[in-house]
């Protein structure tokens, strides 16, 4: 906080204490027109209730001061008077630093046996596989889905179709380095419906889908003219560009006519965040064994 | 009349404590609560070293978060058990303060039963009251300092045990001993051993009556839970009134004296240190110390008992007085209601839990065969004393299919499986957004160990 700030919260925490000392001295004097001591104070409530005044313990007392000079010593050793540290120079984020050293030192050493082995082998090892699991739920599920399904716009991971690779060790560059696709290019923008509804006829004919064969005819002259040179001569796709397979009808954002048109009117660009910094080399190394048993299985 | 008078207030407002030395009493009550103390004080230090079926008997292993209580495992899903258990608690609470005033703070609150305990050691020590009173007031002896020393010392050893009995409950006992031998103890433990230590300590050696008269709030409230046909100790005034000290021989209507011979009994056996003769006093425990002596010098004395006694508001005031009235008896009621409830409940509570948590970014997924998918991650916990294997099902959507990768749902005594699941539906069976389905699961080897939960399932809007 600025100065200004860190002065108010310091004047104002020792004038607070300054005052609560000053306060249970001020009320052990006797004042003048008070009653006396084991005497009613004369005001009466609810017809009959009254109050005596009576002396509290000195153990009370005792107690007050300790807690003011218990105050006064947290201070002194822990963040409270503004900017001012502490000698234990603690704060909430070297607190969470220590644990996260703490975890590492308790864990570590599980991650770090299971980052040795060979990923295929982890792949058959179903206690590395409940451990990658567990890791998957927590770090890749919200996105991929808790079993690995993916979501649209999010890829399967438990399929054969991969769009950058579906080797062990590809998988785990994916989750360390992340992917940031090339994009697919707005191909559709200053088509005419024509055009593009034949396109898109191609496109599914590719898969199997049932299309009108005129139209897809049509297409497969504008496919083979624009799209080729990602997607490959027979739209099997390009893993070294991240070009997706179109034969597979596995769709990362939808198989519906209307889906595909927007791809091609709007383009596309997923990104996979990188997570080497988030999880680290024996984690990831986890994740991907774990990834590639789903995918072969 | 105050608990502390003027005049031992010369400057301020805070008074120096004066030291209440109850004396020693014998009687009915008396009897009572050292049979309170013993039963108390002998469940809490023994319970820690019973076993069932190869662990401690009462263990609450609060990082596992597991609470062992003999055959019973309950986990933190089980807490509602603990609500209502303090529930009854307090319906026990308003039942006996209700008929009989303060029942517990007399008898078996563990301030008095450590203080009586701390008392009792301290009469073995240093001697009866008045020679505790004589040694106080002398200077500081060889002898003086022998017998606090040895007074302070029983006493911290008996509050080290207390402690380290205290954790025994959170730790395994066995291991917390050999921990200690082998000077291995944690921090945690330590301070905690520590810390119950020196409360008891504190507590039961030094802040005694203090804890009652200023700190608890039983005595402040239990005005609001009396009524005029609640037992309380109460001396009779008019039979007892003038008071004063008279030979044997005298029949004391004769002397115009009432039936108190001023023998100030009531008094010194008083652990709070006041008059009951001045009347109810929120600094009364109940524990009926004054009953018992009075009674026995009314006995010496050949008068009528019950000089003070049990008795109710109404009775002395001459009215009819009845202990079983409508707010005792309702009371009373709630409290076997609510108890049996609670019996019945974990008698007949099932040892499998089930939670469905839906994927949520996922929303519902459309297949290739033109499906709609929807994913959840289950959580199966298996609070059974054995492993079992379970069967999952699914109801509420016509033809809806259930999917996960494990094969079998095996689940280990005692853990949590994490379950990955997918349910298909045919979108023509689809009536709404979204629809409630029911999964249950089944143990193979235990029919009645079943649960249902509900979850919901999502599809397209319809257009």
């Amino acid at each position: 906080m600025s100065p200004f700030w860190s002065m108010y919260v310091t004047i104002l925490t020792l004038f607070t204490i300054g005052a609560c000392y000053w306060m249970i001295r001020w009320t052990t004097k006797k004042r003048s027109d008070e009653a006396a001591q084991g005497h009613v104070t004369g005001h009466t409530w609810d017809d009959d209730l009254q109050e005596y005044n009576n002396p509290l313990p000195r153990w009370w007392l005792g107690l007050f001061y300790i807690t003011i000079f218990f105050a006064l010593g947290y201070l002194m050793f822990y963040p409270g008077l503004g900017n001012v540290e502490g000698r234990f120079a603690w704060t909430q984020v070297n607190q969470y630093e220590q644990e996260m050293q703490e975890a590492d030192r308790t864990y570590g050493p599980i991650f770090a046996a299971f980052a040795k082995q060979d990923m295929v082998a982890l792949a058959k090892d179903p206690k590395a596989m409940t451990a990658g699991r567990n890791l998957f739920l927590n770090n890749c599920a919200t996105c991929h889905g808790s079993d690995a399904q993916g979501a649209p716009g999010f890829p399967n991971l438990a399929d054969k179709d991969w769009i950058y690779g579906g080797e062990a060790q590809t998988i785990k560059d994916s989750i360390l380095k992340g992917r940031v696709s090339v994009g697919m290019p707005a191909m559709g923008m200053g088509m005419t419906e024509v055009t593009l509804n034949a396109l898109v006829d191609y496109v599914l004919s590719l898969s199997g889908q049932p299309v009108n064969a005129q139209s897809a005819k049509a297409g497969k002259v504008i496919f083979d003219g624009m799209c080729v040179a990602c997607h490959g001569p027979e739209g099997k796709g390009m893993q070294a560009l991240g070009a997706p397979n179109l034969t597979d009808n596995i769709w990362l954002y939808g198989g519906t006519p209307a889906v595909i048109k927007e791809t091609l009117l709007k383009g596309r660009k997923g990104i996979m965040p990188a997570h080497a910094d988030i999880l680290g080399d024996d984690k990831a190394h986890l994740i991907a064994a774990y990834v590639y048993g789903l995918s072969v299985n | 009349m105050p608990t502390i008078s003027p005049d031992d207030n010369a400057s301020g407002f805070y008074a120096k404590h004066k030291k209440v030395y109850p004396r020693e009493v014998h009687g009915v009550f008396a009897t009572g609560r050292v049979l309170g103390v013993l039963v108390l004080l002998g469940g809490y230090y023994l319970v820690p070293w019973l076993w069932w079926d190869g662990h401690q008997a009462v263990l609450f292993d609060l990082p596992a978060r597991k609470f062992y209580i003999f055959g019973l495992i309950f986990w933190p899903q089980d807490f509602i058990y603990l609500a209502a258990l303090l529930i009854i608690a307090a319906f026990a609470l308003f039942f006996f303060t209700a008929l009989a005033g303060r029942l517990w703070c007399g008898y078996a609150c563990p301030q008095t039963v450590w203080t009586e305990a701390f008392l009792w050691i301290e009469r073995k020590v240093e001697g009866d009251r008045n020679k505790q009173i004589k040694l106080d007031k002398g200077i500081l002896t060889r002898y003086k300092f022998s017998r606090k020393a040895l007074k302070h010392g029983i006493w911290l050893g008996f509050s080290l045990w207390t402690g380290f009995t205290f954790v025994g409950y959170f730790t395994p006992i066995l291991s917390l001993g050999q921990e200690i031998i082998h000077y291995s103890l944690g921090p945690w433990e330590t301070f905690w051993i520590i810390f119950y230590s020196f409360a008891t300590y504190g507590n039961a050696g030094w802040m005694r009556e203090q804890v009652c008269i200023y700190m608890c709030p039983y005595a402040r409230f239990q005005s609001a839970m009396f009524d005029k046909d609640t037992l309380i100790i109460s001396y009779d005034k008019l039979r007892g009134e003038p008071r004063g000290a008279r030979k044997k021989s005298v029949a004391p209507r004769t002397v115009a004296l009432g039936d108190c011979v001023d023998c100030t009994l009531c008094v010194q056996v008083c652990p709070t240190g006041i008059d009951i003769r001045d009347g109810l006093q929120y600094q009364c425990i109940g524990c009926a110390a004054c009953v018992d002596v009075c009674n026995e010098v009314m006995g010496k004395m050949g008068y009528a008992r019950q000089l003070i006694k049990y008795t109710t508001q109404n009775a002395i005031d001459g009215i009819a007085t009845h202990l079983v009235r409508p707010r005792v008896v309702i009371y009373f009621m709630l409290l076997v209601g609510l108890s049996s409830a609670l019996i019945y409940s974990i008698s007949t509570r099932i040892p499998l839990k089930l939670d469905i948590l839906r994927d949520r970014n996922v929303l519902y997924r459309l297949t290739a065969d033109g499906y709609i998918e929807n994913s959840y991650t289950l959580k199966i916990i298996n609070m059974d004393q054995v492993d079992h294997r379970y069967d999952l099902s699914v109801t509420g959507l016509a033809e809806i299919k259930l999917h996960h990768h494990d094969k079998e749902i095996q689940v280990p005594s005692g853990e949590a499986l994490v379950l990955p699941v997918q349910l298909v539906v045919d979108p023509g069976h689809l009536h709404g957004l979204s629809q409630p389905v029911v999964f249950t699961l089944v143990a193979q080897d235990k029919p009645q160990l079943t649960v249902s939960e509900k979850g919901a399932f999502i599809g397209p809007l319809r257009r």
